[in-house]
């Protein structure tokens, strides 16, 4: 055993610095409470803390850091949306994206692989033209193609899928992987530094508002007060609103997910097929990662279920019936904080001081950086960023949707 | 599988089921405000707890009511609607 590892079992204390302060009290007040140490509410806390000066701050997790659905996704980083306030905000995402390893020193394992969005009907096609249609108009690389790239870039692929054969598709070069659990632990330990107190294992119980303004919030560890509290806690909005009595259209699916053994490098794109369901990508370490459509009905837990791969393994070898001996490893669930409209739901609410950053559903994690930016910025000066002024939850009440279902990866 | 009963047919697997979200009065169009009207089409109770739903067995077509509870996913009661109370 090489002796830097042995120093850690001989040394009572640990003998290097630990990659996050541990806090064991809460102080009596806060500038700012961010709720949930997933990547958003991190990045949040990194952003205000590195451009906006603000670093009094604590970030409250009931469970462990990064331990939502930012460690449980797989993965998918795309700016190809529908509607132009999403392009634009995801494109600003994937730039964001490029140098954050060099921004953290860490390794993301940000790994630029091409997305295709395979279509099997003209529905699906007529969906890809308009997609490339808005892409290209906002300057993002997005090409309608035939089945024959589909083929030379993905030699493996069955093309006539069981019956529904691939008639082309959206083709996304900028589409990405990245080490999900590493950008949370970026975004921490950036923020740790700057003097951020990251609080794992306390859970916000409830929010003290008086005449409309936040004044506190009420922990599993005490009481803090605070006059801005930023939630980002994805599946567990609807709890969170409910204590602050504020309605939204949010509603909760569990959406799963699992991976494969490892195999040998054979896929080196993202696939995603709305008309099966699925999609898939090779990991770095060789494993498939695989998902496919929201459970069909509400549950606000993390249970997983035989039918998901069953469902799951069954349209996968219908486009490629060669991976009918590859083991299912590992299969888990997260809770999908779902709106009308796919868009998410970001920014002031009714309640003076209480911001919002859910509605992240199914496609949260490749805008984990543009949240943290445009957050931070609208919690620091009271007024929603100008890229998120399409999310807000006022656009139920007026009417004014912002359609981005086109762009879900898998039907729902 | 989950097994879910229908009160026509008795249990069956939860994949014979389509779930048509929870309950909720129809305030009337022709007085709601647009505010209620907005409320009403839009927004969810999205927190865990048992929820009064509609359920429908799709191979025999029978609409219904269960109780479940949301956050165990549990099926407490399913019945056939009578109109409320
Ligand atoms: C299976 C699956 C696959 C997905 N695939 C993709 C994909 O390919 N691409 C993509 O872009 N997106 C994907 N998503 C969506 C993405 O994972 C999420 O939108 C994103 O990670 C949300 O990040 P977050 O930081 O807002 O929430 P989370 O990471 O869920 O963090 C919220 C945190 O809040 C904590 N919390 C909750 N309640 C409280 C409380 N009362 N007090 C204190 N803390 C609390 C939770 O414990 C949690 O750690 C997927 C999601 C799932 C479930």
């Amino acid at each position: 055993m090489p002796w830097r590892l042995l120093r850690f079992a001989l040394s009572s204390k640990h003998p290097e610095p630990r990659m996050f302060t541990r806090h064991d009290t809460l102080k009596p007040t806060y500038d700012v409470v961010i709720i949930g140490a997933g990547g958003h509410g991190l990045a949040a806390a990194y952003y205000l803390a590195r451009d906006h000066g603000i670093t009094n701050i604590c970030v409250l997790e009931k469970g462990y850091l990064g331990g939502g659905n930012t460690g449980r996704n797989t993965t998918i980083i795309r700016s190809n949306y529908l509607t132009p306030e999403g392009v634009k905000f995801y494109d600003e995402s994937v730039r964001l994206w490029q140098d954050l390893s060099q921004d953290f020193d860490l390794n993301l394992f940000y790994s630029n692989r091409g997305h295709f969005t395979l279509a099997h009907t003209d529905a699906a096609m007529r969906t890809s033209r308009w997609r490339a249609e808005v892409n290209k108009h906002y300057g993002i690389e997005s090409e309608v193609v035939g089945p024959e790239f589909v083929k030379k870039t993905a030699p493996m692929i069955d093309l006539a899928c069981g019956g529904a054969p691939i008639l082309g598709g959206l083709y996304h070069a900028p589409g990405a992987v990245a080490r999900h659990d590493t950008v949370a632990w970026g975004y921490g330990r950036g923020a740790d530094l700057r003097g951020v107190e990251i609080h794992q294992r306390t859970e916000v119980t409830g929010i003290d508002v008086v005449g409309g303004k936040v004044v506190g919030v009420q922990t599993s560890k005490g009481r803090i007060a605070t006059t801005k509290v930023l939630c980002a806690v994805a599946g567990s909005t609807p709890r969170i609103l409910k204590m602050i009595d504020v309605r939204s259209p949010l509603y909760i699916h569990p959406l799963q997910a699992m991976v494969s053994e490892p195999i040998k490098p054979w896929l080196d794109t993202i696939l995603v097929s709305g008309s099966l369901h699925i999609y898939i990508s090779q990991s770095s370490r060789g494993e498939l990662v695989m998902g496919a459509s929201l459970d069909p009905y509400e549950v606000q837990s993390t249970r997983s279920t035989l039918d998901f791969p069953e469902g799951l393994a069954a349209h996968m070898l219908d486009m490629f019936p060669f991976l009918s001996n590859v083991k299912v490893m590992r299969q888990w669930a997260g809770m999908a904080d779902m709106t009308p409209d796919f868009a998410p739901i970001m920014g002031k609410t009714p309640v003076e001081g209480f911001y919002l950053d859910a509605g992240w559903g199914t496609w949260g994690f490749k805008a984990t950086p543009v949240c943290g930016k445009t957050m931070s910025w609208t919690v620091a000066n009271d007024r929603n960023h100008e890229l998120i002024t399409g999310f807000t939850l006022d656009r139920f009440r007026d009417y004014a949707l912002t359609g981005e279902k086109g762009a879900a990866s898998v039907g729902h | 599988m989950k097994i879910m009963t229908c009160p026509v047919n008795g249990p069956r697997a939860i994949t014979e089921f389509a779930y048509g979200g929870e309950i909720r009065p129809m305030p009337n169009p022709n007085t709601a405000s647009d505010d209620q009207w907005a409320d009403y089409i839009f927004n969810r109770n999205g927190a865990p707890g048992m929820k009064r739903e509609w359920w429908c067995h799709t191979p025999s077509n029978t609409w219904f009511v269960a109780e479940r509870d949301t956050e165990r996913d549990l099926i407490m009661r399913t019945y056939l609607y009578m109109g409320e109370a």
